[in-house]
């Protein structure tokens, strides 16, 4: 009997799908294209953070209203799955119009032909804000595939109670201290219980590389067309000196080894670390999570030869499949607009690649919460050889991330993960 | 006695991870960072389940997981309940070259498929819909389904079905008397298991659908997660929590179903 009652109730419920799905069939297609009426561009956005989203659907909302004739439609991506969303898109046919992503991520969607060329599409006046270093960051064949927006700089931010304990003064947005002042100040703050840094290692690869700049690094040397891997001392440098904090002075956590910029957090506000180097982003956890009364303070990227370091900016692109270039260069040079980009940049908590942006944002927050600090590293940031070198994500995977993983757990010697990383160059890189 | 607490300790084992989501949804960002962690918040907050709703729209989302869940489910379980009968009934060389086949689509990997299958199904005008989405994972489930529901299938005696016969009963009235409420809990479990491969889904939703208003929750979820897998721990909690609900219903509404043991003594020899 009630076996039954379940069976009729099976095929009533399958019945009922079934018409279902044909209603949906019809209901669900978003593939519109008109013809007549507004231009209709979708905006494939990444913001994830609460301001920042909130910021950009305000912007999307507001040119929406006074622009009747170009309708921008949100849609909300996500990071980690972005690269394939995109890939599937693009060889569809059918990605949006206009998308976020990042410098290092766009080079081979433009080789590709995924993306437009925006060169001559943006004005003097965004070119102009932006510095020509940065610009390079999302150019590929001589053509600008992408308008770098937002820039992370590594920094140190450190619980200024513990510097103060410890004499320690902080310097200015615009005078940071040299590795060797930063060795001897995590030295002076390691007590029984207490290391002086963090260095959260559990994704070495990008941090060194883009460090490394700090010393002339570049890792990656292209010659007569052909790309090669070399590890000379101002490669071994950054990880040399990482290496000894953690077991020659043992001035920084090994239990970090393993831990992303955020695992940190919990062990830092509990003053198990003095000082964690990392993103000038690290700042809006600070800000939300840090315990009532805790003083945090951000001091500026620390310097070897230079400050120098390796900008992967995030980027706006606008698909070469879309049919209204024009009209999304014409939203992104309203998106982008000083004061815009300064909002946008606030609610990510990163440093706007415009300066008048960067100036406005200063302004904006009087300089506190690391703004100025942030403000002033965006001068350090250029584009990096790794960032163009086809082969590099497939070596930092295969090759150098366990070679410096191994090197920092000290498993292999410095010349060890050297030898690695030139030999995993050899088989990737052509 | 060791019996129980054994058993208790394994239910402990399996539903912490579930009381610790709990726990994280309730706890605001300072909470989350605390190096000792309590299981208890200190301060409650409903603010996690706030933000999820309102920022990513979980309730629309979860409204769309669901009646593309159920759907799947019903269809993926009306198609392959015909023809698991008939692969185990009706010995053929087809039916062993389709077993063969079935099996062998499994080793496809759909990340490899994804592209043609985006382009197939935009020419005939069902991506970025739900009705593609389904299509999609009915085919996705169809092969275990088959394998699944052909083995119950085997499972019933054919003496019952030849007992019917002999009492009189047709080909259909067999299958509709006999067989199908036999069949009940393999049934009840394939629905299950399309409805959770659906409902867990993430790259076909993620990279059909288009519109925003037609995505589902695991595409939601992503959202929470930022570079470098930074999350916004609190509403993912929140959000992860409500996504857990529906299937724990649907999983409590059907487990009934799924007892075994129906059979017994069916045949007696």
């Amino acid at each position: 009997m009630s076996r039954n009652r379940f069976g009729r109730r099976l095929v009533a419920t399958a019945v009922a799908s079934v018409v279902g799905l044909g209603a949906l069939a019809g209901c669900g297609t978003g593939d519109d294209e008109q013809s007549d009426g507004p231009a209709k561009l979708r905006f494939l956005s990444l913001a994830w953070q609460k301001e920042s989203m909130q910021a950009n659907k305000d912007l999307v909302a507001k040119w929406n209203a006074d622009h009747p004739d170009i309708h921008i439609e949100y849609v909300q991506g996500d990071w980690n799955s972005v690269h394939d969303q995109l890939l599937t898109s693009f060889e569809g046919g059918d990605a949006a119009d206009i998308v976020q992503y990042e410098a290092s991520g766009i080079g081979n969607f433009s080789k590709q032909g995924y993306l437009a060329d925006l060169t001559d599409l943006i004005s003097g006046e965004l070119k102009g804000q932006i510095e020509p270093g940065i610009w390079d960051t999302a150019t590929y064949d001589g053509k600008i595939t992408g308008v770098p927006f937002l820039l992370e700089s590594q920094v140190i931010i450190a619980n200024k109670k513990l510097l103060d304990e410890a004499n320690i003064a902080i310097p200015a947005a615009d005078g940071g201290w040299t590795w060797d002042e930063f060795q001897a100040n995590a030295k002076k703050l390691t007590t029984a219980g207490r290391f002086g840094a963090a260095w959260a290692l559990k994704s070495p690869t990008n941090r060194v590389m883009n460090l490394a700049l700090n010393y002339d690094g570049k890792f990656f040397y292209t010659e007569n067309g052909k790309t090669e891997i070399r590890v000379g001392d101002g490669e071994k440098e950054i990880p040399k000196r990482i290496h000894d904090m953690i077991y020659t002075a043992k001035s920084a956590s090994p239990e970090a080894l393993g831990m992303s910029g955020a695992d940190t957090l919990p062990g830092f506000f509990a003053g198990k670390y003095a000082m964690l180097p990392g993103s000038v982003s690290l700042r809006q956890q600070m800000v939300e999570q840090a315990p009532a009364g805790f003083e945090w303070v951000t001091l500026p990227p620390i310097k070897g030869l230079s400050t120098t370091q390796a900008a992967n900016p995030q980027t706006l692109s606008v698909s070469a499949d879309s049919k209204h270039k024009k009209q999304a260069v014409q939203f992104l040079e309203y998106f982008l607009n000083p004061t815009n980009m300064a909002t946008l940049a606030k609610g990510d908590w990163l440093v706007p690649t415009g300066k008048q942006a960067n100036e406005e944002l200063v302004k904006l927050t009087g300089g506190k919460q690391g703004w100025d600090v942030a403000a002033d590293s965006a001068a350090d940031l250029t584009v990096a050889p790794f960032q163009k070198a086809d082969g590099y994500p497939e070596w930092k995977t295969k090759y150098a991330t366990p070679a410096l993983q191994q090197y920092f757990a000290n498993k292999i010697t410095l010349d060890q993960m050297a030898t690695q990383l030139v030999d995993g160059g050899k088989q990737v890189l052509r | 006695m060791f019996q129980y607490l054994a058993l208790l300790a394994y239910l402990v084992f399996l539903a912490f991870p579930l009381v610790w989501l709990l726990s994280t949804s309730f706890k605001p960002p300072r909470e989350l960072v605390k190096l000792h962690p309590t299981l208890i918040p200190d301060n409650p907050t409903f603010n996690n389940f706030v933000q999820a709703f309102t920022e990513q729209e979980l309730g629309r989302a979860a409204w769309n997981s669901l009646q593309v869940s159920l759907a799947s489910a019903v269809v993926t379980v009306l198609i392959a309940l015909p023809a698991s009968y008939a692969l185990a009934r009706f010995k053929s060389k087809l039916g062993t070259v389709a077993l063969g086949w079935v099996l062998l689509s499994q080793l496809f990997p759909f990340v490899l498929l994804i592209i043609p299958i985006f382009l197939v199904l935009r020419q005939v005008g069902l991506a970025n819909s739900h009705a593609g989405l389904i299509l999609i994972y009915v085919v996705w489930a169809l092969p275990f389904a088959l394998w699944m529901l052909q083995g119950f299938v085997r499972n019933i005696p054919r003496e019952l079905e030849e007992a019917a016969a002999v009492d009189g009963a047709s080909r259909l009235q067999t299958l509709r008397r006999v067989v199908f409420p036999l069949l009940a809990p393999g049934l009840v479990a394939t629905a299950l298991f399309s409805f959770i491969s659906a409902w867990n889904e993430f790259f076909f939703a993620l990279v059909l659908i288009k519109t925003p208003e037609l995505a589902t929750l695991p595409v939601a979820l992503a959202r929470f997660v930022g570079i470098e897998g930074t999350a916004r721990l609190g509403p993912l909690a929140a959000g992860s929590l409500l996504a857990t609900i529906p299937s724990l219903i649907f999983f409590a509404f059907m487990q009934r179903r799924l007892s075994s043991g129906s059979m017994a003594g069916a045949v007696k020899g």
